[in-house]
């Protein structure tokens, strides 16, 4: 029953490129993230306050990142635009992807975020004679940041594991890496192992920095 | 065949019905996932509630492992584990068990923060009506932690009928991969992943509205 011997020396030997291939994933994951952000915060703002196109194309955004799965998101930036004549790399695809679904559901949390915050600091700010700007980038966004601080920490986990679908579309990040590995060695099992400890360490130090930055920045 | 060799066939209403079945396999396994993770995970999320140290030692790192590696390097790695211990299942059952395990992660913490819902009180109170232990979970706990925790319960469940997209990695042909044979035969990308969106679109944005509703319902 147990005749399969396992050979974990050829793995070992790759974990250094494992572990590159690991910050390629931190790195994609965390500008996805980023640009996430940025957008996300858009989309929120347009859902709250526009009427007409604007608002409709944000809540399609919105409802499209996250009524689909991921890897459908990522094969239509991969193969879709392909129809186009728009062929990205594969780093492109996997970054526009997760931007895509991270700016989808940030939107939805940044917007749960500004209905927390009472609107009468909104119009206060306003009546104290600052721009329409101003109240956003200095009264309601550092507020909303705090409230929604644990679900973009959860979010960037999510980023990361996300970004393994990446090996479905010729990513060579930690997961392509690995299947790159396992297809030349036919070490499969033994390779996927590792990268999943591998995952499981990226994910808890994530965590673990998020809790530390939480405290320098939660001080007040 | 006609005149010569065509490589390529359009798209045509049969490929409609091909891609109709698909998304009837994704449904289906997602409905067994879905269901049996959701029985398991209740029972976990009891256990992680009641049970104090045994569960907080050993079965809260085992759940969050699987919360902590992506879902594509579960499917990958179990499915070339199972014929290490002499198991050989096809990929729809391998699918489902590695499915069923994820959901059970996810709805344990759905399911120990509906019982901490619950306040104990409320328990004391139906322990001191005579209720048995069984009752009390029966009759008390129950309704009001399942109605506090429906929300995300179906968001979960939502989750893992996206996440269903990526058992197409083991070669089980549902509707990510059915669209991915058909773009590979027709060279018509962007239509058939679109088709595909659209039915991901179709059985997921309906649920996702009422959950929305549910919650703001119970919340007034």
């Amino acid at each position: 029953m147990f005749d399969y011997n396992f050979h974990w020396r050829p793995v070992f030997k790759s974990v250094p490129d494992l572990l590159d291939a690991g910050l390629l994933t931190l790195q994609v994951a965390i500008l996805s993230m980023l640009i996430g952000i940025v957008i996300g915060l858009g989309l929120a703002v347009i859902r709250m306050n526009m009427r007409g196109p604007l608002y409709w194309f944000a809540t399609s955004w919105v409802e499209l990142a996250r009524n689909t799965p991921a890897l459908f998101q990522l094969f239509f930036f991969g193969f879709g635009l392909g129809a186009f004549g728009l062929h990205l790399t594969p780093y492109t695809i996997v970054l526009a992807g997760l931007s895509f679904n991270c700016a989808g559901y940030l939107a939805e949390n940044f917007r749960g975020g500004f209905q927390a915050v009472p609107d009468t600091q909104r119009r206060a700010g306003l009546s104290l004679g600052m721009t329409s700007w101003q109240v956003y980038t200095r009264i309601l966004i550092p507020q909303v940041f705090r409230i929604v601080y644990h679900p973009l920490t959860n979010q960037l986990v999510w980023a990361v594991l996300m970004s393994s679908l990446g090996m479905l579309v010729g990513f060579r990040e930690l997961s392509g890496e690995t299947q790159f590995f396992a297809s030349r060695t036919y070490r499969i099992f033994e390779y996927f192992a590792v990268t999943a400890v591998i995952y499981y360490v990226l994910v808890k130090l994530i965590l673990l920095a998020s809790r530390l930055l939480a405290v320098r920045l939660f001080r007040y | 065949m006609q005149s010569g060799i065509n490589v390529f066939t359009s798209f045509g209403t049969n490929d409609i019905w091909f891609m109709a079945q698909a998304a009837w396999r994704t449904l289906m396994i997602s409905a067994v996932s879905i269901a049996l993770g959701t029985l398991l995970g209740v029972i976990c999320g009891w256990l992680l509630h009641e049970g104090r140290i045994l569960a907080a030692v050993l079965l809260a790192p085992l759940l969050d492992a699987f919360r902590s590696v992506p879902l594509i390097i579960q499917l990958v790695l179990f499915y070339n584990f199972a014929p290490i211990i002499g198991l050989n299942l096809d990929p729809f059952a391998s699918g489902v068990i590695v499915l069923t395990l994820y959901t059970a992660a996810l709805v344990a913490n759905v399911a120990q923060g509906g019982m901490q819902a619950v306040g104990v009180p409320m328990r004391r109170a139906a322990r001191s009506l005579g209720m048995s232990y069984w009752q009390d979970l029966r009759y008390v706990v129950f309704p009001i932690g399942a109605r506090a925790v429906f929300p995300s319960w179906v968001g979960v469940a939502l989750g893992v009928m996206k996440d269903s997209a990526l058992v197409s990695v083991l070669g089980y042909v549902e509707l990510l991969r059915a669209s991915q044979i058909l773009i590979t035969r027709t060279q018509e990308p962007l239509l058939i992943i679109s088709i595909a969106g659209a039915f991901y679109f179709a059985l997921s944005y309906p649920i996702s509205r009422y959950a929305a509703k549910v919650e703001k319902r119970w919340v007034q």
